[in-house]
């Protein structure tokens, strides 16, 4: 430990309890002003961590997989450092990590599981050495931001061609452009996937990011299509095709609050309280990244079982007897997924949209006319509209067939709440499509609102 | 009546929201009881040139440019060049905008041929410009969101479709945005362009449907939703560039 280390370690405590004075939840400050001090930080907690540090990375499903396999770990015993509120950028780790040491910057906890923005992989993996990488998937995100999603991939896979050996890479084997992340690895790789055959469609969605081999170029061709440009591929042309499986699944039964897994070899079941398909492919990236930890499928077992959504995802909210299920969505696939488990669910919803534009949402909404609105349309019996680029969102509504009358502009999320909450009978339920900052504003309007507490404290 | 759009390399040169345009065209045409039928066009399927009044050619990543200009160097890109020449309708965006110009100048290498059916040319660019677009036509306001790194410069038989007002547009330097040549529209708005601009769909919509129709009068549409998006989205451009 140097002593910039410990002078860092206590700039960032003192903006950090400045912070809790002022009433903020302080994700990200505290670790800005410790990374000034010290760039290295994060490489010199982390390597004091008995159990290393286990990255979770990719489009969709990081904040999800990373809380399932925070539970894995304390069920196994460990006590795990997660920079839990999803704030997933480097100064995020440095957070979590100052958060938990003392002034002197021992860790109490023994493992770490940081949640990390794809885009930020290369600079993170240059500063500390993880045991485990784990990546769920790429899709098209906020592309003002990473430009273009071949070129996100050629850099995690350079940056991953530079990590010792010791690393273990865990790959969804059916996601070609993250198959082919690990090529260049000197360690071992781990490959997830689904296998069984009953599920997915035949063709890839219009969404699709990877529709062509990463290698040759060439069109892939699919046995089966789970989500987006996810499924069984094989290219024609140069022979790539979908790795085998270390974990995989070769039956998942949906149901529409849990879904249940039953995987290849041991035959372990393995069950969690989440429903959609997404949340398979979560759950099996957790199974995974738990085997490169040496922790036994029944430990994994028990803890997903127990498993409860962090904010935003899928979590209830009950206000004046109706139901508020928060759901986040940033980008077309995440969005598609997300009303493939609302449509699983049958019958009509009522809906309340945000759609704001700020950095950490992506400045260009254009995202949302990828979205498959389409599919949602029919089955929107009302919604509110809100954020800050709400009329672009109401007018993706409108080209998708929702009947004017049907759909309500309303600003400022206090009022956008109350009226999606009286658009609900009560005992009704109403899902909340929303964007990252809009989440973090409605949920401040939610506590503002004495319906929620605030979310530093989950 | 009925229109006949053709959505040429949708998987690959269709990202940023592209696909609205689409959903656009064909809604604006069954709300006035127009028939919409779309087709997809990918590469190594034959163009039939006859077939359709409206080409959409959107934007791409890297890999798909590259695809898509091979496919565009044999005998599909003569085909299209013989639908553009007998009068169907196109809007490219971005890349396509770029691949419909006579050439692309790469920071290294040989340059790469476009179709050359619009008189621009493109040049790769240091700076990528990355952000909201406003621009102003003679017909109306154009809002968008631009995001690429080729420099276009129109030649004599272009013009352009707008004047920059927050953004970059062609090239960052003449405050030019888009081109126009005949019934062939270029731009750089992502967004999807046409929901939020409801004049240039209806624009490109009449030029289409005259292809095979005569005496084309298009029943104006309740915009109130469209030209509220536009005005939220000129107003973030201007306050948040």
């Amino acid at each position: 430990m140097t002593l910039r280390t410990i002078a860092a370690v206590g700039a960032g405590k003192v903006a950090r309890a400045g912070l809790h004075a002022l009433g903020r939840g302080g994700t990200a400050l505290p670790g800005l002003v410790t990374l000034a001090v010290d760039p290295d930080l994060i490489g010199h907690l982390s390597a004091r961590l008995a159990h290393g540090a286990v990255l979770v990375s990719g489009t969709n499903g990081k904040t999800t997989t990373s809380r399932m396999l925070a539970e894995i770990a304390r069920s196994a015993g460990r006590t795990p450092v997660h920079n839990r509120t999803g704030s997933n950028l480097e100064r995020g780790i440095a957070a979590a990590l100052l958060a938990d040491a003392d002034a002197a910057g021992r860790p109490r906890g023994d493992v770490g599981i940081f949640e990390v923005d794809e885009a930020s992989i290369p600079r993170v993996v240059a500063r500390l050495e993880p045991r485990v990488v784990l990546v769920t998937n790429l899709f098209r995100d906020q592309l003002d931001r990473y430009f273009e999603v071949d070129q996100l991939a050629r850099r995690i896979a350079d940056a991953f061609a530079r990590l010792p050996a010791a690393t273990t890479l865990v790959l969804n084997a059916d996601d070609p452009l993250v198959a082919r992340l690990g090529e260049r690895h000197a360690g071992p790789v781990l490959f997830f996937g689904i296998d069984d055959a009953s599920v997915g469609g035949k063709v890839p969605q219009s969404i699709s990011d990877a529709t062509h081999c990463p290698r040759c170029g060439a069109r892939l061709a699919y046995t089966r299509v789970v989500l987006a440009h996810v499924g069984d591929w094989r290219c024609p042309a140069c022979g790539l095709a979908r790795p085998a499986r270390d974990v995989a699944a070769a039956r998942v039964v949906l149901a529409p609050d849990r879904t249940r897994l039953e995987l290849t070899g041991a035959g372990a079941l393995v069950e969690v309280p989440l429903g959609g398909l997404y949340n398979a492919y979560n759950a099996l990236a957790a199974v995974a990244v738990a085997r490169a930890l040496a922790i036994d499928d029944a430990t994994v077992g028990r803890a997903l079982a127990a498993f409860r959504p962090p904010f935003g995802r899928l979590e209830v909210v009950e206000a004046d007897g109706r139901r508020l299920r928060i759901v986040l969505v940033k980008n077309p696939a995440g969005f598609n997924a997300a009303i493939g488990a609302l449509l699983e669910r049958g019958g009509r919803h009522r809906i309340l949209a945000a759609l704001n534009d700020r950095d950490a949402d992506g400045r260009d909404v254009s995202w949302i006319w990828d979205a498959d609105f389409e599919a949602l349309a029919p089955a929107v019996e009302r919604a509110v509209v809100t954020g800050l680029r709400a009329r672009d969102l109401a007018l993706r509504l409108k080209y998708a067939g929702v009947r004017a009358a049907d759909l309500e502009v309303v600003d400022g999320w206090r009022e956008a709440l109350r009226h999606a909450i009286d658009m609900a009978a009560p005992g009704g339920e109403v899902t909340v499509l929303t964007t990252y900052t809009a989440m973090l504003a409605l949920r401040g309007a939610l506590s503002d609102m004495g319906y929620v507490g605030r979310f530093w404290e989950d | 009546m009925d229109l006949r759009v053709c959505h040429i390399y949708p998987d690959l040169m269709c990202i940023y929201g592209d696909r609205g345009n689409v959903i656009a065209l064909t809604q604006r045409a069954r709300w006035r009881g127009i028939d919409a039928e779309v087709r997809e066009l990918h590469e190594g399927e034959a163009l039939e040139p006859e077939w359709a009044d409206l080409y959409f050619f959107g934007g791409g990543q890297d890999l798909g440019q590259d695809v898509v200009s091979r496919d565009l160097q044999g005998p599909n890109g003569a085909a299209l060049r013989r639908a553009l020449a007998s009068g169907a309708a196109v809007l490219s965006v971005c890349g396509g905008y770029q691949l419909l110009g006579r050439e692309y100048v790469p920071a290294e290498g040989p340059s790469i041929a476009g179709l050359g059916a619009l008189d621009v040319t493109t040049r790769a660019g240091k700076v990528r410009f990355v952000g909201n677009l406003l621009a102003e036509a003679p017909q109306g306001t154009l809002i968008g969101f631009e995001n690429h790194s080729g420099y276009t410069y129109l030649g004599p038989a272009a013009r352009p479709l707008a004047r920059v007002i927050v953004g970059h547009g062609n090239n960052g330097q003449d405050k030019t945005e888009g081109a126009v040549q005949g019934r062939i529209v270029g731009t750089y708005c992502h967004g999807s362009v046409l929901p939020k601009n409801p004049w240039l769909a209806d624009m490109l919509l009449l030029w289409a449907l005259e292809r095979r129709h005569d005496a084309v009068r298009l029943e104006p549409l309740d915009d109130a939703m469209e030209l509220a998006a536009q005005r939220s989205a000129a107003e973030v451009a201007r306050t948040r560039p």
